[in-house]
């Protein structure tokens, strides 16, 4: 482990001094870098899984990206490869096998979801060489992001963001009211699919900073966060993508000082967050006092 | 743990001890599924199954006993969740938003397990996610059959009323029927079957003991206790048959086997429907409920 040898650091309350320290290693640099990007991608991405109320669907592309990761050590070639493979692949089913809408369809996922996960412990039972695996892939690490992941990492992301600008207009009108999107000629369906698939990709990036399990932290809690605050679109997206940014950075603030992993400071962080956002709104509902029609409207974005 | 071939599964402890607490940890699955399907709640049950994990990894790192932390975790957030999820309605994101923490919380767990105890179990993590039902003693066997046997019983016992809470609320509440207690008293056996299961598929795989057989079943036939009935046969067998493909096959996990059966057959199912809707009329072809 490199934070071993370098001592244990302490911090020192002179925030800039702390950050000079924490970035004079390249591998910090990497993590605060890919951390950067996976926040805003994932936050955006994650505003609208929490729009569309598909929390259920987004968990299980991210648990696939543990097969995949682990299928690909198996195989022998770079855990990225498996991470965008399996996340792809599942999201285009999940769009595929979508449309009865009732719950079956839950069945159906839950049923996926183990049995890809099942798989992938086969993979690592057979591979046996890194005793360390499975619980690195599942929660995550900062340590060792090469600068080539974090440009693989900005392209993706990038593409993820553009097309997501591109469709955002009809996807949310799709979102809010399928009903009337469809009848005003909203290609309703399709944009489901596109919106999935942009999911996958979203989920194999993230997955590979904060691990399988945690993306899904990372998606929904921030965005959830958001729309509990504000009701107003714009500003619920660029709040979304400020809370998952402040608890990315924070959390590997955090992870570098202390010996517990990222993922437990990133969830924390970000569920702090959001347990103070509900206080608030409930203190408001206790007061009477709903700002300028704020409550009714966040109610219709919820519902 | 070398495995001879040549002998019968049977004749091993470990063995028995497996097929023991797996039929009962099976059958109380099949049971509680059937109801989690039918209620909409397999999130619920996800997210149950991940607590567990943070219950065994909290009860390990303060050297108590991991079933005494699988059980009180999932419970609580049982009962949370039904506090949760009767009074707004986007308890898909809060479950979502405190399953996810809690996930957090048992990576803090495990690391401080492994880092303040010695390593004398260090792959207690794998151990609990993916399950190790080969690996149960014989007093745990028989402790975990009969709380299974008692979950089974008491699902079995409520099944007539909760049916009735879950297919029309309104109608069951208005006749008298305790739709919250059930829907609370419901939640507390998912919890308690998903600490069980915890020891024999772990806490990742879990889900697929929930719902793949009661998704069968429901797939199957419409007539509820029918379904009910089938959903549990179907949970026994797949455990039994992953456990001897597992003995025959020594690389593959158990988990693996048990749940590869489980999704084959559920598989099955959609394939029988299939073949069904095919011979009928298209005007006569169900609506895929």
């Amino acid at each position: 482990m490199t934070l071993a040898e370098t001592g244990a650091p302490t911090w020192s309350w002179n925030l800039l001094a702390d950050f000079q320290e924490m970035w004079s290693y390249p591998f910090m640099v990497n993590a605060f870098r890919a951390g950067a990007v996976v926040a805003v991608v994932s936050a955006v991405v994650g505003w609208f899984v929490v729009l569309r109320r598909q929390t259920f669907a987004a968990h299980t592309i991210s648990a696939v990206a543990f097969p995949g990761a682990a299928g690909a050590l198996l195989l022998g070639v770079s855990a990225v490869y498996g991470y965008f493979t399996l996340c792809l692949a599942a999201a285009l089913v999940i769009a595929a096998l979508r449309g009865g809408g009732d719950h079956h369809e839950s069945a159906l996922t839950g049923t996926v979801q183990a049995f890809l996960l099942a798989s992938g412990f086969l993979f690592i039972a057979l591979y046996k060489g890194l005793l360390e695996g499975p619980q690195t892939i599942l929660f995550g690490t900062f340590l060792g992001i090469t600068s080539s992941q974090v440009t693989v990492l900005t392209v993706v992301g990038a593409v993820v963001l553009a097309v997501l600008a591109l469709i955002g207009r009809p996807l949310l009108f799709a979102s809010v009211d399928p009903q009337v999107a469809a009848g005003r000629g909203v290609p309703v369906r399709a944009l489901s699919v596109v919106f999935l698939v942009l999911l996958g990709a979203a989920t194999a990036e993230a997955s590979q900073i904060t691990g399988t399990l945690l993306v899904f932290a990372l998606m929904v809690i921030p965005a959830a966060t958001a729309q509990v605050l504000t009701a107003r679109p714009a500003l619920s997206l660029a709040l979304a993508v400020l809370l998952a940014f402040a608890a990315t950075w924070l959390g590997l603030t955090a992870a570098y000082y202390s010996p517990y992993p990222l993922g437990f400071f990133v969830t924390s962080i970000a569920f702090a967050g959001y347990v103070l956002a509900l206080g608030r709104r409930s203190l408001h509902e206790v007061l009477g006092r709903t700002r300028a029609g704020a409550t009714p409207a966040a109610k219709k974005v919820i519902a | 743990m070398t495995v001879l071939l040549a002998a019968s599964p049977l004749s091993h402890p470990f063995f028995q001890h497996a097929l023991l607490a797996g039929t009962a940890i099976a059958a109380a699955c099949g049971l509680v599924g059937y109801f989690l399907v039918l209620r909409a709640q397999v999130f619920t049950g996800d997210a149950l199954s991940h607590v567990a994990f943070t219950g065994a990894m909290a009860a390990l790192a303060f050297g108590a006993d991991l079933r005494l932390g699988l059980f009180a975790a999932t419970i609580a957030m049982a009962l949370l969740f039904g506090t949760l999820g009767r009074r707004a309605r986007p308890d898909d994101v809060v479950i979502g938003s405190v399953f996810s923490w809690i996930l957090g919380l048992g990576a803090f767990f495990i690391t401080l397990y492994t880092t303040s105890r010695s390593t004398t179990n260090g792959t207690a993590g794998v151990t609990v996610l993916f399950g190790s039902v080969f690996g149960i003693s014989s007093s745990s066997a028989a402790v975990a059959a009969l709380v299974a046997a008692g979950v089974g019983l008491l699902v079995v016992l409520i099944a007539r009323p909760l049916l009735f809470a879950t297919l029309d609320e309104a109608v069951a509440a208005a006749r008298g029927v305790p739709v919250r207690l059930l829907g609370y008293g419901f939640l507390a056996l998912a919890g308690i079957s998903a600490a069980e299961a915890t020891q024999a598929v772990g806490s990742l795989l879990l889900l697929g003991l929930l719902a793949a057989p009661a998704g069968a079943a429901i797939r199957l036939t419409d007539h509820p206790y029918r379904a009910l009935a089938l959903s549990a046969a179907l949970a026994v067998l797949q455990m039994w048959a992953g456990l001897f493909a597992s003995y025959a096959v020594p690389r593959m996990p158990p988990s693996f086997a048990i749940m590869g059966v489980a999704t084959a057959v559920y598989a099955a199912t959609f394939l029988i429907r299939w073949l069904a809707s095919g011979r009928r009329t298209s005007t006569a072809a169900p609506t895929g409920t």
